[in-house]
């Protein structure tokens, strides 16, 4: 039998969906890790997410930017924090569809990838926020050069508010080097006349797949 | 970055700020936007409760600040990070121009960092051939033009996407479109490949953990995760102001920093680092990693007991957002590197007294920056107190000697104000406002009509007009000040009308004098400690329950500086609480003490609108109650926008910079034009003075009153 879903839960849950929107995420509710991975799969194809050239690169740049671009030559989906058994169903379906799927050496793939797939650590409902412990430069690497960010949170790991994850955050800071990322939204500037434009370094958009304990 | 040379020269600079109209536009869109963002930011909090939190864990951080330290730095290295303690910018800069030479870097990319800025750490690096690469947005937008930023988290706010335009144009040697969505993906671009090629990356932190070791960076581009993670060698540089003692600490400051500073509920990105990480193309597959941590002014700070409060700011910049000056004249005028209203404290301390001595000058001591604080930092006080130490370095201005020494005597001052109402004789208009100005003021200061000393000042009146009262409800001591004493008597004499009438018996001790606030704009404390004792003695032995003042300005003086002034003196360790505690503005007197309301008033529905001066919605808190008795006056009440910004008078400010006050009252005229009254009140006389003059001026048909006078002529008979 299902847990029943305590009414503080579906707060938590309601209030994480409400401010991630608030942040220019994309949520959606899911009730498999399997159906994350064909809502990825489907974007980088179907949807289009996927291309050779990514963005900006239509732009008129200099020479050693333009150069960067140019060494793209893959529809790519990096995928480096996941176990085994998951990685490789999504390798199977990048396979089956003609996309590279790659789980390291992204340092060779700085002109972008497309789609950075990752699951969070934690929720924070207060701010619509992931948290994503990161020491791994593979992990960090697949969600800040990617053009779509596409996480999977699991509802049980839905906090309130920061302050609920103190404990946690002190034992991943004091556990050795740590690397720990608190995203919320996709990147933004409003540096040119204060208007907000979405894709500066990061991720165009941040696809938020609300995994339930279903 | 403001760095005249002369007073003239940077009156000057400011002159030509106020010209620029894509500014002016930019900043005046800012403001008012940024107001409704932080609002809804903080609409779920107890924001006073929140800042309370802010500054009492800054205060903690700052009382251990050694062990801190400590603890820092032996958990940081534990992890594998090497900890430098620099004493200054060019110690900073020296550290990590080394570590540049050692590891071989020949690029780096640069993350925004205030303190980088302090240091001028691009020069350095400059110097050494080491190519620096800001990669915000923002701030590589400044660093090709070779400007500094204008705004602690907007670095660019001053420029148009025209201007950026033409810029990456020139950066990317092809045509570009002054499409802001295109220019943010060209620099996507352009600076995706410099990350790519960097050697190190620099950041600052805006929040450094002790008890782990970790510090952490606030970004909403993302730029700094990807200069800490691809480049092989990290440096933060970081002011030793930013530790705090516990990971909730941290939590805390960044859930006020971005609601603060921009009206977010939190950046894009909040990272956290600690240790040697991951690195790919690292020795051992480490980072290397370095935190530089910066003394250059701060200890001098945290052990002045009235200066220590700095430590508080989170650099959030909100002070800058909402200061009407900033809003004039930009951050390239309103700071030296830092900007707003802690940049003209920090200047001082960082950059010396060069630096900050004409800027530290354009304060207009509206509040507005104090309301606001993220860390309760009582800025307008600590600007004052730097310009009292300039001043102590290098000699008072003639005009604050002059002052001073007048003002030390209350019958020579009040003998010089009867004087001149002879002097002004042939200057006068009927209407009562002086048609050219005597010597005595400055010659720009012609944008306003000023108005003339009355014929017979209040306390001269008085005598004749005491009323008796029998059978009296309260009883009020009358604090007249001095512009309501000697230029506009018939305010204080409607009060004494109103007051009569609701059985008020009223007291006028004559050995009061001015509240000293002028001195003190001036710098002279001691002068204006002495008057602030003359006051306190003045009404001592009067048998009051309230000190009524009709000004708002020497209300927020008698009540909040007074303790700071007289607080240590022995001789009013008794009588200083029981004389704040009875100070009240006018119209918390009428509303809250003697509960007019509609039944005390027969109204002509005369469409009215309210200025609210600074001293009174900040510096007394008083919002609703004037409102309510314009409205309870059967006046037809309308808000004016942006009712609660200065209308640029601040006493001698105006004085100071004439060109400001004038685009001030300028704004403020406008808008309440805009509302269609016919009558324009307001709670103190500088503001009457200051707008009845521009009003004037300006061949306005609304007129000016106190709010007492709309009162009065509106009683009950």
């Amino acid at each position: 039998m299902a847990p029943i879903e305590t009414e503080l839960a579906v707060s938590l849950r309601e209030r994480f969906m409400e401010k991630a929107r608030a942040a220019a995420a994309v949520v959606t509710e899911i009730s498999s890790l399997d159906e994350a991975l064909a809502y990825t799969v489907d974007m980088c194809g179907t949807r289009g997410a996927c291309r050779l050239k990514v963005s900006g690169c239509e732009e008129h740049l200099s020479e050693p930017a333009e150069q960067l671009c140019e060494t793209k030559h893959d529809k790519i989906i990096a995928a480096p924090g996941l176990d085994e058994h998951t990685y490789g169903l999504l390798a199977a379906r990048c396979n089956e569809n003609g996309f590279a799927c790659l789980s390291s050496g992204l340092r060779g793939q700085l002109a972008g990838i497309d789609i950075g797939f990752t699951i969070a650590d934690a929720g924070i409902a207060e701010t619509g926020t992931l948290v994503l412990n990161c020491p791994g430069e593979e992990l960090r690497l697949a969600t800040m050069i990617c053009e779509y960010h596409v996480c999977v949170v699991k509802v049980q790991t839905i906090v309130a508010d920061s302050f609920a994850l103190t404990d946690r955050l002190r034992a991943w800071f004091k556990s050795g080097p740590d690397y720990t990322a608190f995203i919320t939204g996709p990147s933004r500037t409003a540096d040119i006349e204060r208007v907000l434009t979405i894709g500066v370094h990061g991720p165009l958009e941040l696809h938020i797949l609300l995994l339930g304990d279903v | 970055m403001q760095d005249a040379t002369s007073f003239s020269q940077y009156r000057k600079q400011c002159r030509e700020s106020l010209d620029n109209e894509y500014l002016r536009s930019a900043l005046d869109k800012f403001a008012v936007a940024y107001r409704t963002s932080r609002g809804n930011a903080f609409a779920e909090f107890d924001v006073d409760a929140l800042i309370k939190d802010v500054a009492d864990l800054k205060d903690v951080a700052v009382g251990e600040l050694d062990t801190l330290i400590d603890t820092f730095r032996q958990q940081a290295e534990s992890v594998g990070v090497q900890v430098h303690m620099a004493a200054d910018a060019e110690e900073a800069n020296r550290i990590i121009c080394d570590i540049a030479a050692r590891t071989g870097t020949t690029k780096v990319v640069k993350a925004k960092s205030m303190t980088a800025e302090e240091t001028l750490l691009n020069h350095a690096f400059e110097e050494h051939g080491i190519e620096a690469t800001e990669c915000d947005l923002g701030e590589w937008i400044i660093q090709l033009r070779h400007e500094g930023p204008s705004h602690m988290v907007m670095p660019a706010i001053h420029l148009s996407r025209y201007q950026v335009r033409d810029l990456f144009t020139e950066v990317t040697g092809s045509e570009q479109d002054e499409d802001i969505e295109k220019l943010v993906k060209v620099a996507r671009r352009e600076l995706r490949q410099k990350f790519a090629e960097a050697d190190m990356g620099i950041t600052g932190a805006n929040v450094a953990i002790a008890e782990t070791g970790t510090i952490a960076l606030v970004t909403n581009e993302g730029n700094a995760r990807l200069a800490t993670t691809l480049p092989r060698v990290h440096v933060a540089l970081m002011g030793i102001d930013k530790l705090v003692e516990r990971v909730d600490d941290a939590l805390k400051i960044i859930q006020v920093l971005t609601r603060n500073a921009t009206g977010q509920p939190i950046t894009s990105y909040v990272t956290w680092i600690g240790g040697a990480n991951e690195c790919a193309v690292g020795e051992d597959g480490k980072k290397e990693i370095h935190f530089v941590l910066l003394d250059n002014g701060r200890r001098e700070l945290i052990e002045d007991p009235l200066f220590s409060q700095v430590f508080r700011c989170v650099r959030c910049g909100a002070c800058a957002n909402v200061c009407p000056v900033y809003r004039l004249v930009g951050g390239h005028k309103m700071g030296h590197i830092y900007i707003g209203a802690i940049g003209l404290i920090l200047t001082y301390f960082f950059h010396g007294t060069d630096k900050a001595k004409h800027l530290v000058q354009n304060c207009i001591n509206c509040e507005a920056c104090k309301d606001i604080c993220a860390g309760g930092i009582d800025l307008p006080r600590l600007i004052k107190a730097v310009q009292v130490r300039i001043q102590e370095e290098e000699g008072e201005p003639l005009a604050s000697v002059l002052l001073g020494k007048v003002m030390r005597s209350r019958t020579l001052f009040h003998r010089l104000l009867r004087a001149a109402k002879y002097a002004q004789k042939p200057l006068a208009t009927s209407e009562g406002f002086m048609r050219h100005l005597p010597l005595m003021f400055f010659k720009e200061h012609n944008y306003k009509d000023l108005p003339v000393i009355a014929d017979k000042a209040f306390r001269d009146r008085w005598p004749s007009l005491k009323p008796t009262v029998d059978n009296p409800v309260v009883r009020a001591g009358l604090f007249s000040g001095c512009v309501q004493d000697f230029v506009y008597p018939e305010q204080m004499e409607a009060a004494v009308a109103l007051f009569a009438d609701h059985q008020v018996e009223m007291k006028f001790p004559m050995e009061q004098s001015c509240c000293g606030l002028p001195v003190q704009m001036m710098g002279n404390m001691a002068v204006s400690k002495e008057v602030a004792a003359q006051n306190v003695r003045a009404f001592i032995d009067e048998e009051v329950d309230y000190i009524v003042t009709l000004c708002a300005s020497c209300g927020s003086h008698l009540k909040h500086n007074y303790p700071a002034l007289l607080g240590d003196d022995p001789e009013f360790s008794d009588t200083l609480p029981g004389f704040i505690d009875k100070v009240i503005d006018l119209s918390s007197f009428v509303h809250d003490v003697l509960k007019l309301n509609e039944d005390d008033f027969s109204g002509d529905g005369l469409a009215a609108t309210f200025h609210s001066p600074c001293h009174l919605c900040r510096g007394l808190g008083v919002h609703e109650a004037p409102r309510n008795l314009i409205k309870a006056a059967g006046m037809d009440y309308r808000e004016a926008v942006e009712s609660e910004v200065c209308c640029g008078f601040g006493g001698t400010y105006s004085a100071k910079f004439p060109e400001l006050s004038e685009q001030l009252l300028k704004n403020k005229i406008d808008n309440v034009e805009q509302t269609g009254a016919e009558l324009l009140l307001t709670d103190c006389p500088g503001c009457v003075m200051q707008l009845r003059g521009g009003l004037h001026k300006k061949g306005s048909k609304v007129t000016v009153k106190h709010t007492i006078e709309a009162l009065s002529e509106r009683r009950k008979k």
